[in-house]
């Protein structure tokens, strides 16, 4: 038993998206919310976010970074393979109704969960601004799907090799210091740029809303590995989350908890990467 | 019969201290054939046999002694399956000193007779020498009943079920059937291979297993009579939801919940990390804080997956701790400290978030609480620290919430607890039945199976009076138990 893969593509460097045919996992599947994936009976559990789940085919969109073992390995994987375990869908989906003017700002990966987002922000009658950033040009992914979706794009270098030089929340700044009224921000992406569209926003007390990746094992409340602090109170990201008003957020603490792991999963990465070459 | 009876039982053949505490594997190696005939021998066959009445599926114990004593162990395995569908679990897992060898007439002079280790034997017997065996079913009855969660209540609930010919499918969350069988309860006191074999002998009996399926995300409860068309639902969710202590510095790195610490181990098999990629980090010093069975299965975990000490910190004294005595000892044994009426009150961390030490006050007993444990009071001005590296948090677990949060109509205690009729298991959600540590709280695996036996029963008598009216409320209101009696009391 396992979960079949019938489509896979290339978006970019190390980013790769794949269509699952898991029909239970769809049903219910509404955007914000995402999947624990075990790739193989020695894998571990991690969270992916839904990208795009079709109800009426059961397939289920995938779009991942390959950063470790577990996310390499499942770029491995080709059309007809199948990953052994995929739950879902868990979270709570994110509170969408008509806010107005919204900005949706997505950092690298992140940008891959603006689309069910943003589709959704859309239906409801949102006025959509969407601000992606990438590192340098080459990694730019979505662009053609997401300036479609949106009422104004904008993507951001850091290196300027592409749109604006700098960072989304440089942009973000751009238009909230021109006087633009934006009426809730959405960002995804690494937490830095999280922490930092929380700052930007703070002031003109635009409620911010950011989505957590934490370590997760069962996905499901049962374990507390994804605890967050937010509003000074522990949340499971998890069950609670994974949105949460990011002006309550402890960015610092959960930065440091995704780091718990890191000379385990270099070990784990290097013994991978030896095996392929063989 | 001898005619002078052993003052004790046999003793359990073990694995040497020094080789366990570097291994995973089972500590208690179970009786030879010999040891058991000898421990059986012990039984005096009571006219009034008052073990049956301290077993919670009334296993008639006297007769499978007996069996053994005659050395026809195929026959001690069909005496203890009519009541118990998983022996080879409950012998090793059940508090017996509080059940049937509290009860047990030879322990008012001497050590009890070892009724577990005896119904454990028996069961690895049949094991060994008859492979599965799969009882005489009912003709498919054409009813469908949908459990969720595959813990001990699910497990015995379904096994019942497919033996009175329903078609049952087990609803599981997590990768692996089992539950806290499989995710909690370490190898070296329930190796999996155990949990393995219940679970092929329920497919066998026409169970259907859907693993990584959730009720209350995937599908809701009521999706499973409105779009799957089940007859009854049974609710074995268990609890699954950690306790923490809301303390400064609790989500330092390195503090895990029990849940998380065990599951890591357990279910993702961390200790053979990396050729399973789930990592754990155990440090050189590990404070497990809680001291119940979990708190012990955590704390000689940790000194199996490579810690060099390893301490119980524990608010009250050695006699209030809620651990199995053999539980104990087997930790003490293998070198784990005790601080006792020692609570923590914070935890203090590196300039990476990592803790480091660990500030707890003395504490001194009061008056007996609500709990009949004596109270545990702080003594002022007692605080110290302990160099800490990890933290194990094993104080109790709450009923898991994701059916009753996400369920209309299920009604629930303020502790999380589904409501049900102790004798029925029947919820005040007509069709819903629910058993195990749903309805309890934290219970145990004996405890909860009794939950998924009565249950059973329970859904057969509704399923098949569906349309006569009131029917829910009779089971409701039901005040003896639709099990069938299989050994009277005179």
């Amino acid at each position: 038993m396992g979960f079949k893969i019938l489509e896979k593509e290339v978006l970019g460097p190390n980013v790769k998206k794949i269509i699952v045919e898991a029909p239970h996992v769809t049903r219910k599947a509404l955007p914000g919310q995402f999947v624990i994936i075990r790739v193989n009976e020695t894998g571990e559990r991690i969270p992916l976010t839904i990208a795009y789940a079709d109800k009426e085919k059961g397939h289920l969109m995938i779009i991942f970074q390959e950063v470790g073992k577990t996310t390499k390995l499942l770029g491995t994987l080709e059309v007809g393979d199948e990953i052994a375990d995929v739950v879902g869908p868990l979270g709570r989906p994110s509170e969408i109704e008509k806010f107005g003017t919204v900005a949706c700002l997505g950092g690298g990966i992140g940008t891959a969960i603006l689309m069910p987002l943003i589709r959704a922000l859309k239906e409801k009658g949102n006025y959509v601004i969407t601000i992606l950033g990438f590192r340098t040009k080459d990694l730019i992914i979505l662009e053609k799907e997401l300036k479609e979706m949106s009422d104004e794009f904008y993507i951001t270098t850091d290196d300027g090799s592409y749109g604006m030089k700098g960072f989304v929340t440089d942009k973000l700044k751009e238009l909230l210091e021109s006087g633009r009224k934006i009426d809730r921000v959405f960002s995804i992406g690494p937490v830095p740029m999280m922490k930092v569209t929380c700052d930007v926003t703070r002031p003109y007390g635009i409620k911010t809303i950011v989505s957590l990746n934490p370590i997760m094992v069962d996905g499901t409340g049962m374990c507390g590995a994804c605890r967050v602090e937010v509003g000074g109170e522990t949340k499971f990201v998890c069950v609670d989350g994974p949105d949460f008003d990011g002006h309550q957020v402890n960015f610092d603490l959960l930065m440091k908890r995704l780091k718990a792991y890191v000379d385990k999963e270099k070990i784990s990465l290097e013994l991978f990467e030896k095996e392929r070459r063989k | 019969m001898p005619q002078k009876i052993s003052p004790k039982k046999v003793p359990m053949p073990k694995q040497p201290v020094e080789q366990r505490i570097k291994n995973f594997n089972e500590v208690a190696l179970g009786y030879t054939e010999e040891q058991a005939i000898a421990e059986a021998q012990r039984c005096l066959q009571c006219k009034v046999p008052f073990c049956i009445r301290g077993c919670p599926v009334e296993i008639n114990i006297p007769a499978f002694i007996k069996k053994i004593v005659e050395r026809k162990f195929d026959e001690a395995i069909k005496i203890i399956k009519k009541t118990n569908s998983l022996p080879a679990i409950c012998g090793r897992v059940c508090p017996q000193e509080q059940q049937c060898e509290a009860a047990c007439v030879l322990g008012k002079r001497f050590e009890p007779v070892a009724i577990g280790r005896l119904e454990r034997f028996v069961a690895d017997w049949e094991a060994e020498n008859l492979g599965i065996q799969v009882p005489e079913k009912q003709p498919p009855n054409g009813y469908k009943v949908a459990i969720v969660g595959s813990g001990p209540a699910g497990l015995t609930c379904a096994g019942e079920l497919a033996k009175m010919g329903y078609d049952v499918t087990i609803y599981e969350a997590l990768h692996k059937p089992g539950g806290v069988l499989v995710y909690g309860i370490p190898e070296f006191r329930l190796p999996k291979k155990i949990v393995e074999r219940e679970v092929e002998y329920l497919k066998k009996l026409g169970v259907k297993i859907v693993c990584d399926f959730i009720i209350g995300k995937t599908a809701t409860l009521d999706e499973l009579f409105t779009e799957f068309g089940y007859d009854a639902v049974f609710i074995g969710t268990g609890a699954g939801l950690p306790k923490f202590l809301k303390l400064p510095g609790e989500n330092l790195l390195g503090i895990y919940s029990a849940n998380e610490f065990l599951t890591r181990i357990n279910l993702m098999k961390a200790y053979k990390f990396p050729e399973y990629d789930t990592p754990i980090k155990v440090g050189d010093v590990v404070a497990v804080i809680g001291a119940g069975n979990t708190a012990m299965d955590a704390a000689r975990s940790a000194l199996r997956a490579g810690a060099k000490k390893v301490m119980i910190v524990y608010r009250r004294s050695r006699q209030e701790m809620p651990a199995r005595e053999e539980e104990i000892e087997n930790a003490e044994e293998e070198g784990i400290e005790f601080k006792l009426l020692t609570n923590p009150v914070k935890f203090i961390g590196d300039e990476n978030g990592w803790v480091k030490e660990m500030e707890c006050i003395k504490m001194k007993l009061g008056e007996p609480d609500e709990s009949g444990r004596r109270r545990p009071i702080p003594i002022p001005g007692s605080e110290f620290r302990i160099k800490v590296d990890t933290v194990v948090i094993a104080i109790g677990q709450s009923p898991n919430p994701t059916v009753p949060k996400t369920t209309k109509g299920l009604e629930t205690t303020k502790w999380g607890t589904i409501v049900v009729n102790e004798h029925t298991c029947a919820t005040s959600k007509e069709g819903v039945f629910a058993g195990g540590d749903i309805i309890r709280g934290e219970a145990t695996v004996i405890l909860a199976m009794g939950d998924g036996r009565k249950a059973a029963y329970a859904i057969d008598y509704y399923v098949k009076n569906k349309n006569k009216p009131g029917i829910w409320e009779e089971l409701r209101k039901a005040t003896k138990s639709f099990v069938p009696k299989t050994y009277e009391f005179k």
